[in-house]
């Protein structure tokens, strides 16, 4: 149904794309199809929300399309890169230039301060520090005064700003971001959904990030859905309200089907 | 509980397998070193009672023993003596089988080039007593016959094969007098302990024996093989009754083979004690890779601890399953370390009969002690290692198991623990400082006690230091290898006391082989410069066997091609002022081409007019200038007066009063030659050496050496010992390698999300590798560091200590093979990581991303 919608919705200024993106894992028994053909372009300048059911491959697929885990068949690029068949040497490099990660958890090293976190890429790369950017970057998380703590003298919520922060400061193309606020209470998630919109709005950031929270989705510019490894639905400039109402009405679905 | 405990260990199996091996290889050492020292001693005891099996009573020369062991002991008479016709009187006693005059006595052996075959202290010379077949039992013969007249002789099959002699070959002999052409009749095999051990055996006819060995006619010991169904004591009292007890020494075979069996257990248990030493080391390096284990298995467990407790468990539940966890590790470990060092003493022991083909061999000795002493010695050392952990586990609170996120790094518990440690090194080091400058020779006590001391009090502190030293590299780190080295300097220093523990390992290894290594070279050094610094002779010739120069030879020598000048050392100890000191003589016409004193006042010409020259110290106690008088005691109570005719600087090679020859004999008849100098033309040549050698002889016992060459003999000597000690600390090294290998495997293991996650934003497989190496690096340069450093104290103290015996010896830190040692160490970093590194780039992102 609206699987072209969502392909087609930005085909000329795609950061991301998938095509007929196909992950089986296991095989007889144990097989599953954790993506089914899926297709799916994530715009420049776009922030896009991944919804939809625990298992329905919405992890899965951000891995896929970040070149963290391989895929089965199909297509994955970012900009112009295409992903498949790429080397682990040259998915690294891409991954350290291109693409910027925001995980769950877990997303600092403690040996390292806030500051020294979010150059960790830079320094990675071997690449000089863009001070003003950095200084932006920092001004906009809102860390000026923490930047020489460690993680451990952190908040959860200041440790995921520091995350954010990271991801940005080297200017990737896409941000990818599993589930940021998931161990966050409100108002830090507000906290860091706020931020990440404003870099897609003030910095022109490109941000994908799984959810399982309406309201932290309401801060996207649109809604992708999975269910079974398949993107049902799609919804664009959502509110906590529409995309509730669209989740209930696949739980319906699900229940009678 | 116990089931836990299981699961545990199976399911962590990865985890415990480096401590498992450290415990095995330190209880294999354990039970190698006696296994091994167990089988050598029960084969060598065998071979003694072979070679005793037809004694029954043993008669010997007191006199003659002493002349075979060093130089005539002068002045003592000999009454009586073991001649034919004592042999002849025992022979006729009712109970006597056989009667054998034995004669046996220094013999050295030449190979063709005229050197001595083998060492000088186990070259013998013995008689050929055959019996009426014409063989002797004792000797069999594998090539020709025994020796029948003078000029003939037979050789042990060991020597003979050695220099390449067969029979018919003219081959070299001398006992202490000249040395003589004879003809090889024959070949033979012995099972005399000492040939079996390498050395030399020459046979000759009795009576030929008996001139050169001994004297004409005489015996220095007469076997008794007793009739069948005579005892041993009843034969002895019989012989007894012949002889005056206080000149002659009779033993039975049994006590003779008691005595020899003693002694072999004693030699074996001096070298099992060292070898002991050893394998201690290596467990106790293997302490510390127990405790971390522990104490990392625990931190990785925390929750699961902390939810046994808030389950119900108690705390000493808790501390059990930890202790029965260690126990099943301890087990196994020893077990495997026991069949280990088992197959290890049964190698060492095949690898020596391997080397030296005389050696007795024999069945391989497993005792109950061996067994039962490596299983509890591995059981025990890993239960107490983790007793610390397991009690430390038992104080995690139940809350634990509800708290989210990473443990914080201990920083708590270290106060104490500095203070501790300060205390303990500071005192350590005052008691060595104290040591060091005290005089006399109570320093050695305070040494003794401040080196432990000291060592405990560095390890408590190795956490503390870590930090600053760490500190030091870093920098460096970041800048030559980027990112990964600056991620890999602070996993350094996260966890202090694991750094520390891992480290200490290698500080062990280190401080003990840094130690004897500049011990040892100062000790060269020392030598090479005394010996350098006091002499001018090109050649010195002296006995290997130790014993007296012929100090005829000295004019025969001065006649030789190119020489200029010679002179025989006289030494004697002359009691002067009431001051008992060494004196050494030289001829006054030869001394300044010889010896290189610096005069002070006076000239050494003095000694030609029969005065004495003393060194400044000597001269300062016995406030001594040019023309003093000094006294000397000589036989009968008088006193004569000695002119001093000069002062020199003191020289550690030259005693502290220098007389010429003449003046010694004046008073003196006992003056020891130890050797001739000798100064030649060109300096020391190949020709000289020649000229000088055959100027005397070309006798194999009269060596002809340069002073290069006697140095360079003890320092064959000393590197001997330290690459024994090397090997020996080889194995507590190993084990430390396995302590690094073991910590970083288990600290990738705790970071494998910290690795999935920068493997995520970019960090490339290489990155990842280098970082687990370089830390591997820094931790292992960390314990080298401290191992040295404190290496080279102790040394510089146990030199300052041992100066005072050892004249002139000073601290020569040998700088190459220190920064060898920690070039190796860096090796044994990159070695350790290879695994983990491995592990750690091969990591899946995504696994480890999701781990919880
Ligand atoms: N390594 C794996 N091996 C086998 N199956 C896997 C693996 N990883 C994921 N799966 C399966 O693939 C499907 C999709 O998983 P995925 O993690 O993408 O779901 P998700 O939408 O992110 O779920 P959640 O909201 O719970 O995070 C699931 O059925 C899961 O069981
Ligand atoms: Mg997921």
């Amino acid at each position: 149904m609206s699987t072209s919608t969502a392909y087609a919705a930005h085909t000329g200024l795609a950061a991301a794309r998938a095509t007929g993106l196909n992950k089986v894992y296991g095989e007889g028994d144990t097989r599953v199809v954790a993506l089914d053909n899926v297709s799916v372009s994530f715009g420049q300048g776009e922030f896009t929300a991944i919804m939809g059911p625990s298992g329905s491959g919405k992890s899965t697929l951000m891995h896929c399309m970040a070149g963290l885990d391989t895929v089965s068949s199909g297509s994955a690029t970012i900009g112009e890169t295409e992903l498949v068949g790429l080397k682990d040497k040259q998915l690294t490099k891409l991954r350290r230039d291109k693409i910027g990660f925001v995980f769950q958890a877990f997303n600092l090293l403690p040996t390292l301060t806030a500051l020294e976190n979010i150059t960790l890429p830079m320094d990675i790369a071997g690449r000089k520090v863009d001070k003003a950017w950095l200084d932006r970057v920092v001004e906009t998380v809102g860390l000026s005064g923490r930047l020489s703590h460690r993680p451990a003298q952190l908040s959860g919520g200041q440790q995921q700003r520091v995350a954010c922060a990271r991801a940005l400061a080297s200017k990737p193309e896409i941000i990818f971001a599993d589930e940021p606020t998931g161990n966050l209470d409100s108002r830090s998630g507000a906290e860091i959904l706020s931020f990440l919109r404003n870099s897609v709005r003030e910095l022109g950031q490109t941000v994908v990030m799984v959810t399982h929270d309406p309201v932290a989705a309401s801060y996207a510019d649109r809604v992708v859905f999975l269910a079974d490894g398949r993107i049902v639905d799609e919804l664009t400039n959502p509110t906590a309200d529409s995309v509730l109402d669209r989740m209930r009405r696949f739980d319906a679905k699900g229940r009678t089907s | 509980m116990y089931r836990t405990a299981l699961r545990n260990v199976l399911a962590h199996k990865g985890r415990l397998l480096m401590t498992a091996l450290a415990v095995m290889l330190g209880t294999a050492f354990v039970a190698g070193t006696l296994v091994f020292s167990d089988t050598m001693g029960q084969a060598v005891r065998n071979s003694y009672s072979k070679s005793y099996s037809d004694v029954s009573v043993l008669v010997s020369d007191k006199w003659s023993r002493s002349a075979e062991n060093g130089p005539k002991a002068a002045g003592e008479k000999k009454r009586e003596a073991l001649t034919d016709a004592t042999v002849k009187d025992f022979a006729a006693l009712p109970g006597v089988e056989r009667a054998r005059g034995v004669v046996t006595g220094f013999t050295a052996v030449a190979d063709k080039k005229g050197n001595l075959i083998g060492e000088a202290w186990s070259a013998q010379g013995s008689n050929f007593a055959p019996d009426a077949s014409g063989q002797d039992s004792r000797y069999p013969m594998v090539q020709g016959r025994g020796p029948k007249a003078a000029g003939e002789i037979a050789l042990n099959k060991q020597a003979a094969d050695k220099a390449g002699y067969q029979v018919g070959d003219k081959v070299r002999v001398a006992g202490n007098g000249a040395a003589e052409d004879t003809t090889l009749t024959g070949v033979f095999t012995s099972d005399d302990p000492q040939v079996t051990s390498g050395g030399t055996l020459v046979l000759m006819d009795t009576a030929t024996a008996q001139q050169r060995l001994l004297e004409a006619g005489h015996y220095s010991s007469i076997a008794l093989t007793a009739k069948s169904g005579v005892a041993e004591s009843a034969l002895l009292d019989a012989a007894k009754a012949k002889l005056p007890a206080d000149v002659f020494d009779l033993e039975t075979g049994q006590q003779l083979k008691d005595e020899q069996s003693e002694m072999v257990t004693r030699s074996v248990t001096g070298m099992k004690s060292m070898l002991l030493v050893f394998a201690g080391i290596s467990l106790f390096v293997g302490i510390f890779i127990i405790v971390n284990t522990f104490t990392m298995l625990i931190a990785q467990r925390l929750k699961e601890l902390a939810l046994l407790r808030a389950v119900g468990a108690s705390r000493r539940q808790v501390t059990n399953s930890v202790l029965v966890e260690a126990l099943m590790i301890g087990v196994i470990a020893s077990v495997s370390g026991l069949l280990l060092g088992i197959g290890i003493g049964a190698g060492m022991q095949s690898l020596l009969a391997g080397v030296n083909e005389g050696m007795p061999t024999g069945s391989l000795v497993i005792a109950p002690a061996t067994v039962i002493g490596t299983l509890v010695t591995g059981i025990v050392v890993t239960v107490l290692s983790a007793l610390i952990p397991a009690i430390r586990a038992s104080r995690i609170p139940p809350v634990a198991a509800m708290s989210s996120g990473d443990l914080p790094s201990t920083q708590r518990g270290l106060v104490v623990r500095n203070s501790i440690g300060t205390l303990l090194a500071g005192g350590g080091i005052a008691l060595i400082l104290l040591g060091a400058f005290s005089k006399g020779s109570g320093g050695r006590t305070y040494l003794e006690l401040g080196a432990p001391v000291t060592l405990i009090g560095v390890f408590v502190l190795l956490p503390l230091l870590s930090r600053p030293v760490v500190a030091l590299v870093g920098p460096l780190l970041g800048k030559v290898f980027g990112t990964p080295g600056k991620l890999a300097r602070r996993n350094a220093v996260r966890n202090p006391r694991r750094t520390a523990s891992t480290a200490a390992a290698l500080t062990i290894g280190l401080t003990l082989v840094t130690a004897v290594t500049v011990i040892g070279n100062s000790v060269t050094s020392t030598v090479t410069r005394l010996v350098a610094g006091s002499m001018k002779a090109d050649y010195t010739v002296s006995m290997a066997n130790h014993d007296e120069v012929a100090r005829e030879l000295a004019p025969v020598i001065a006649k030789a091609n190119g020489v200029t000048a010679a002179s025989p050392v006289g030494n004697v100890m002359w009691t002067m002022a009431g001051d008992r000191k060494a004196v050494q003589g030289f001829d006054a016409a030869a001394f300044d081409q010889l010896v290189k004193v610096d005069m002070t006042s006076g000239s050494t010409g003095a000694l030609k007019q029969g005065q004495i020259l003393v060194n400044d110290e000597f001269a300062g106690k016995h406030q001594l200038h040019q023309g003093s008088t000094l006294k000397l005691e000589v036989d009968g109570g008088k006193t004569v007066d000695l002119t001093v005719g000069g002062v020199f600087e003191r020289n550690d090679a030259l005693s502290p009063v220098i007389a010429s020859n003449t003046l010694i004999d004046q008073y003196d008849s006992d003056s020891f030659v130890t050797e001739i100098l000798v100064k030649g033309k060109d300096g020391a040549t190949p020709a000289l050496k020649q000229a000088v050698k055959e100027a005397t002889g070309s006798n194999p016992v009269i060596q002809v050496l340069t002073e290069k060459d006697k140095v360079d003999e003890f320092s064959r000597i000393i590197t001997t010992m330290l690459n024994i000690m090397y090997g020996l600390l080889g194995m507590a090294v190993l084990v430390a390698v396995l302590g690094v290998i073991n910590t970083l495997a288990m600290s990738v293991f705790e970071r494998k999300r910290e690795i999935g996650m920068l493997r995520a934003i970019g960090l490339d497989r290489r990155g990842i590798k280098r970082m687990v190496r370089i830390e591997s690096v820094v931790i292992s340069l960390f314990g080298a560091l401290i191992g040295v450093g404190l290496g080279c104290f102790l040394a510089w103290a146990a030199i300052r200590v041992l100066a005072a015996d050892l004249n002139g010896l000073t601290t020569a830190v040998p700088y190459g093979s220190v920064a060898l040692f920690l070039l190796l160490a860096a090796l044994v970093g990159i070695i350790a990581a290879l695994w983990p590194a491995r592990r750690a780039s091969r990591m899946d992102i995504l696994s480890s991303i999701k781990t919880d």
